[in-house]
């Protein structure tokens, strides 16, 4: 067990930027910088271990309960 | 209505206060109204106060799933300000302040409006130079801005912690004398007293789980205790609004985060005015029973636990120590949490939305008690007309889209750092 305070929040890994080079509208852009889901319940999310590893990583977390269910390397899809 | 007066207190005072009558009402949702207001927070409330007062539109429910002054109006910790520098967010707070020195005459209920001054302390230079520019813009909008040197703080906060050798050291600050804190319930129960007065259904204990839309129209809402119909329906429930949207196929620019406050025990009169610290995140002030009333960052993550964690608490008392050492001697006496709707550039929403019939009214952040009023009475305008407001065309949804984004902080989009 790690204490909360060696972590640092990242926001939503579920975020996805536009291809580069690629032709976006301006909806897609609004929706990677802007737009956010942020439900109640399962919600996907970046950590860093900053007062540690310093690794990023992606965790399953309750949004209403904290309960933890899955984490992954930042470099990991999320399934 | 019976008008609360010395006179109606002196009267029961005979019967024992046994006979007063039931503040409002609580009907039973009829199948149809002219508007629906959902979240009966402060903001729901004066809305529908305001429908009725300045449009005419009594024919109106606010549909509350809790009670109402559940949420965040019951929450906060009461700072009422305008000491904003970007001329929407100013000219909005300012109307607001108006409607606030009226406020008990206008609801006929004591909100203990108390413009006690609000004195944001400056640590360094660069900091009193960035409050010299922002008290210049607040001036030239209009709204009362000192700006303090190191001796002017002192005499006016003795408390805070002058000594020599700190790692923080209070170099001024920058003042709004008209600032303050009023009573958050009793804003809550003078809207709802007042609306049901004219009219207004306030339904509490009915939650909204869905939506009736077609053709791109709003024909009304499915709740907990059956269908409503209403072709308005204004949307008023701030930390709940990411699960609404959902609901309506709208993906907003608002997260939901928590944040805490928490009371000492009550001592004798120690700050007269709301302080803030200038080097973090935390802000104090007395409530009239006493207590030290205190608040600052968020949890730091997106939460709808409404009630926070140690960690957060932590750092913020530790930074109320270093303004305050006085502070480490008191014993807490309750903390609690509320959640937030967090937009992506710190100012809020009022507007219509792509669907003819529904207003949003969302992205309060911490700072949406002191917008009560104002909220309330733009949104009320926004709906009965139908358009915008000239004090709300800045809180515009496509402003995200357009770049016209109103970043008070200039913080971007993190909105678990602001
Ligand atoms: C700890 C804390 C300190 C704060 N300090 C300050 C401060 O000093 N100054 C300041 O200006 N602001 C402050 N704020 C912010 C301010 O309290 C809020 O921005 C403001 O109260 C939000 O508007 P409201 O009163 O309408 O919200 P709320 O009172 O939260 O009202 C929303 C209502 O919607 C209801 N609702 C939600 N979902 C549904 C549904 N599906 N169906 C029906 N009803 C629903 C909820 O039950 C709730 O009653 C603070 C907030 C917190 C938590």
């Amino acid at each position: 067990m790690r204490s909360q305070n060696e972590f640092s929040y990242g926001g939503d890994a579920t975020v996805k930027r536009p291809e580069l080079g690629k032709e976006i509208s301006d909806q897609d852009w609004d929706n990677f910088v802007y737009n956010r889901k942020s439900l109640r319940g399962k919600h996907w999310e970046l950590w860093q271990h900053l007062s540690g590893c310093r690794q990023w990583i992606k965790i399953q977390r309750d949004t209403a309960t904290h309960e933890i269910f899955k984490t992954l390397k930042a470099n990991e899809e999320i399934s | 209505m019976q008008k609360y007066s010395v006179f109606s207190l002196v009267k029961n005072a005979f019967s024992n206060h046994e006979n007063w009558d039931l503040a409002w009402k609580d009907p039973t949702p009829k199948k149809e109204y002219d508007v629906v207001i959902i979240g009966g927070g402060g903001h729901g409330l004066a809305t529908a106060y305001y429908l009725a007062k300045e449009h005419n539109i009594n024919n109106v429910a606010i549909i509350e799933k809790g009670w109402i002054g559940g949420g965040n109006v019951g929450r906060n910790t009461t700072i009422i300000r305008s000491n904003y520098m970007h001329d929407d967010n100013a000219l909005f707070s300012e109307f607001g302040m108006d409607l606030w020195r009226r406020m008990s005459q206008d609801l006929n209920y004591n909100v203990m409006f108390s413009p006690r001054g609000i004195i944001n302390l400056a640590h360094s230079d660069a900091q009193m130079n960035t409050y010299a520019r922002r008290g210049n813009s607040m001036r030239l909008n209009g709204i009362d801005a000192v700006l303090l040197n190191r001796e002017q703080v002192r005499e006016i906060i003795p408390m805070a912690d002058f000594s020599e050798n700190v790692r923080f050291p209070i170099f001024g600050g920058l003042m709004q004398p008209s600032a303050g804190t009023a009573r958050h319930d009793a804003v809550a129960w003078g809207y709802a007293r007042q609306a049901d007065s004219m009219g207004v259904d306030i339904i509490q204990n009915c939650e909204v789980i869905g939506f009736d839309v077609s053709a791109g129209k709003i024909n009304g809402v499915r709740t907990s205790r059956g269908d409503i119909k209403a072709k308005k329906i204004g949307l008023c429930v701030a930390g709940s609004t990411n699960i609404l949207a959902e609901k309506l196929n709208m993906t907003l620019p608002i997260e939901t985060h928590l944040l805490q406050a928490c009371v000492s025990e009550p001592v004798k009169p120690v700050l007269d005015n709301v302080v803030t610290f200038g080097a973090g995140h935390f802000y104090i002030s007395q409530s009239d029973k006493g207590e030290m009333v205190m608040g600052g960052d968020l949890d730091g993550y997106n939460s709808y636990a409404q009630r926070g964690n140690l960690p957060t608490l932590q750092h913020v008392l530790t930074e109320g120590i270093a303004m305050m050492p006085f502070l480490s001697k008191l014993k807490m006496l309750r903390t609690w949490g509320g959640i937030m709707d967090m937009s992506m550039d710190g100012s809020p929403i009022i507007d219509k939305t792509h669907i003819e019939g529904l207003y949003l009214n969302c992205g309060w952040c911490y700072g949406g008690f002191k917008a009560t009023p104002a909220s309330g009475w733009t949104f009320a305008h926004t709906i009965a007309q139908d358009r915008v407001h000239d004090l709300n065309a800045g809180y515009s949804l496509n402003r995200f889209n357009t770049g016209h984004l109103l970043d008070e902080k200039g913080l971007g989009t993190k909105t678990w750092i602001s």
